[in-house]
């Protein structure tokens, strides 16, 4: 498969202190890739950026078939090409139902008066269902997101996240919080949703790494440090230095 | 799921069933139609309040639902009165005029009429000539157009304006209050072309028509019953789907939403205008009832009693603004009509013309504090009915 996203030469600076120093990376179309550093590695900055959120210094961010640039685009198209993001803490809406939360998300026109006449119909709600199901939710669809578990949300974020069915989805320490049970479902998860679309995921709990099993990048002080599989990266003198070796 | 909104939220059933009996109760004690229990002037106070529950529905939907604070609603309010208004006086100084005129030996020439009417409506102010803003004020459907497009259109390009510049929170709230501050003292200008602070005068009559206020005034009455009850179902509509899933979802966390891929000004820009109109059709009510619109209405108090008004009900919920508005308006001109009897405390004498304000802002600070759902909250309880489904 053709590279999804492409990013090179990034740069980003917040008053003087390099956050992303000149950094490159890309993925394939389906594929599934963790992300590690330590604090301060800018590994959230670096989101922010596939995102639109922020606004490199210079460098480029091409994505998808026709290698398009993000850079400059907002926040809401660059979802809308297909860009699903999960925060680091749950952000579900609380005051709704586990339904609307994955209506909302559901992949339909976002235009306000599309949105104002959409009724959802038998398939929408078949889907939302099986979405319930597969983040084991099936049971609390009329629940209100804000009595669900923390854990609960974590998924129902995952859930609305593939409900937007995105091309590549940008996960931020999904596994946090979580006990060994929920982190065990949630990266099967993961790994079946890398199979159809790339999946990034920020972390920094190496046995979760472990058990994704798949290509690492380290990061650190804001460019790749070491790239390869997990055991690679952990034989990096560079990487035991800055990240394991402390 | 697939029942329809109204079958889905039995509050807004019950809403206008109250609405409407309180309707036809209010019409079988007025003077005009009824028995005379109800005095007109207390048939205006409650046509105006019904106004004001208008204008509250649309700020619960900016405020309550979509989590901005606009402190400058009454603006909109206020623009809606005085477009209402120029036809009103326009209209009435015509006839008059035009029966003046009549009495001489020639007919009057359409010029003479004309130059009359804006010696008779600026006169007030040192001019003679009608400004251009009034070009249209002949004509009561242009009028009625520019009831919902003058304040949808400000709305439109101030709302464009902060939101994609993504002004947010107390700042956002702070630009609004400047908005109404600078369009009141724009009006309080003579040049303004509607008549400084005089304002526009004797809105209470209507051209044309012969019949005593006591009539008049029901008929506003029920105009203004009309329109909270088409208002109420229009906003309930609104937030019972995915748009109202979706601007819950902006208050909440506007972030989210953004990446979720909804564009997130678009949807503010939307309720700020939808509610503007909302907000200028509630004026166009409210000022012929009153008789008289003038500067001081559009004043950033105005706007933030209104804010008041929907905390105390309790906002997010639609019923919620209404009773709140209800209530602390009609308590408002209960204890400043000086109807209140005055409370003596040993050697002070606590008048409530006085003291109604404290006693408001002292309310406001509890409900903030103890009852953060408002009256409507307290409702719920009640009934049981703790969580709102939103589905």
């Amino acid at each position: 498969m053709s590279t999804l996203l492409e990013v090179s030469g990034v740069t980003v600076s917040f008053d003087g202190f390099r956050a992303i120093n000149n950094l490159s990376f890309r993925i394939e179309g389906a594929e599934l890739r963790a992300v590690i550093g330590p604090n301060g590695a800018g590994k959230t900055t670096f989101m922010d950026i596939v995102t639109g959120k922020t606004r490199p210094d210079s460098g480029q961010v091409r994505y998808g078939d026709k290698s398009m640039s993000l850079i400059g685009m907002s926040e809401a198209k660059i979802a809308q090409a297909g860009i699903g993001r999960k925060f680091q803490k749950p952000t579900v809406f609380e005051d709704q139902t586990v339904q609307a939360n994955l209506l909302m998300a559901l992949r339909k026109p976002r235009g306000a008066l599309a949105v104002l006449l959409y009724r959802p119909d038998a398939p929408d709600l078949d889907r939302v269902a099986e979405l319930a199901g597969e983040i084991g939710l099936g049971e609390h669809l009329d629940r209100l997101s804000g009595e669900l578990s923390h854990g609960q949300k974590q998924w129902l974020e995952i859930g609305m996240l593939l409900a937007q069915d995105p091309k590549l989805l940008l996960v931020d320490e999904p596994a946090a919080g979580m006990t060994p049970a929920e982190r065990e479902k949630t990266t099967a998860i993961l790994v079946e949703a890398a199979r159809t679309r790339a999946v990034v995921v920020v972390e920094h709990d190496m046995e979760f790494v472990r058990r994704l099993n798949c290509k690492v990048t380290v990061l650190h002080e804001g460019a790749v440090l070491a790239e390869g599989s997990l055991d690679h990266v952990t034989k990096n003198q560079d990487v035991i230095d800055v990240y394991l070796g402390r | 799921m697939h029942r329809s909104f109204i079958a889905r939220n039995p509050s807004i059933l019950i809403f206008l069933s109250l609405l409407g009996l309180f309707t036809l109760g209010v019409t079988v004690l007025s003077e005009g139609f009824g028995v005379g229990v109800i005095s007109t002037s207390f048939v205006k106070t409650l046509g105006k309040t019904l106004c004001l529950c208008l204008i509250a529905v649309a700020m619960d939907l900016i405020w309550g639902y979509a989590g901005i604070l606009s402190l400058g609603h009454f603006a909109f309010f206020g623009l809606g009165g005085y477009m209402i208004g120029m036809w009103l006086m326009y209209e009435r100084t015509r006839q008059i005029v035009a029966g003046a005129l009549s009495d001489g030996a020639l007919p009057p020439t359409p010029e003479e009429v004309q130059a009359a009417i804006g010696n008779q409506i600026f006169g007030v102010v040192g001019g003679s000539d009608l400004p251009l803003i009034w070009t249209f004020a002949n004509s009561l459907t242009v009028q009625l157009a520019l009831v919902v497009l003058v304040p949808g259109l400000f709305a439109l390009v101030f709302g464009w304006l902060a939101f994609r510049a993504r002004v947010t929170g107390v700042y956002l709230s702070i630009l609004t209050q400047a908005m109404t501050l600078g369009l009141a003292l724009y009006l309080f200008q003579n040049a303004s072309g509607l008549r400084g602070n005089n304002g526009l005068s004797g809105l209470q009559n209507l051209p044309g028509v012969d019949l005593p206020q006591s009539v008049v005034s029901l008929w506003f009455f029920w105009a203004s019953a009309l329109a909270l009850g088409l208002g109420y179902l229009l906003a309930a509509w609104l937030v019972a789907g995915k748009f109202g899933s979706v601007i819950r979802g902006i208050r909440d966390n506007e972030a989210r939403v953004r990446f979720l891929g909804y564009s997130v000004e678009g949807y503010k820009l939307a309720i700020f205008t939808l509610t503007a109109c909302l907000a200028g059709i509630a004026g166009a009510l409210y000022y012929p009832q009153a008789g008289i619109i003038n500067p001081a209405e559009v004043a950033p108090i105005a706007s933030i009693y209104l804010a008041v008004w929907v905390a105390i009900g309790g906002r997010g919920r639609l019923y919620g603004a209404v009773i709140g508005t209800a209530f602390v308006s009609l308590m408002s001109s209960w204890f400043t009509g000086g109807q209140a009897p005055d409370v003596t405390l040993g050697g002070y004498t606590i008048k409530w013309v006085d003291w109604w304000l404290v006693l408001l802002g002292l309310s406001f600070v509890a409900v903030t504090l103890y009852a953060p759902r408002g009256i409507a909250g307290a409702l719920d309880r009640l009934t049981g009915n703790r969580r709102r489904k939103a589905s």
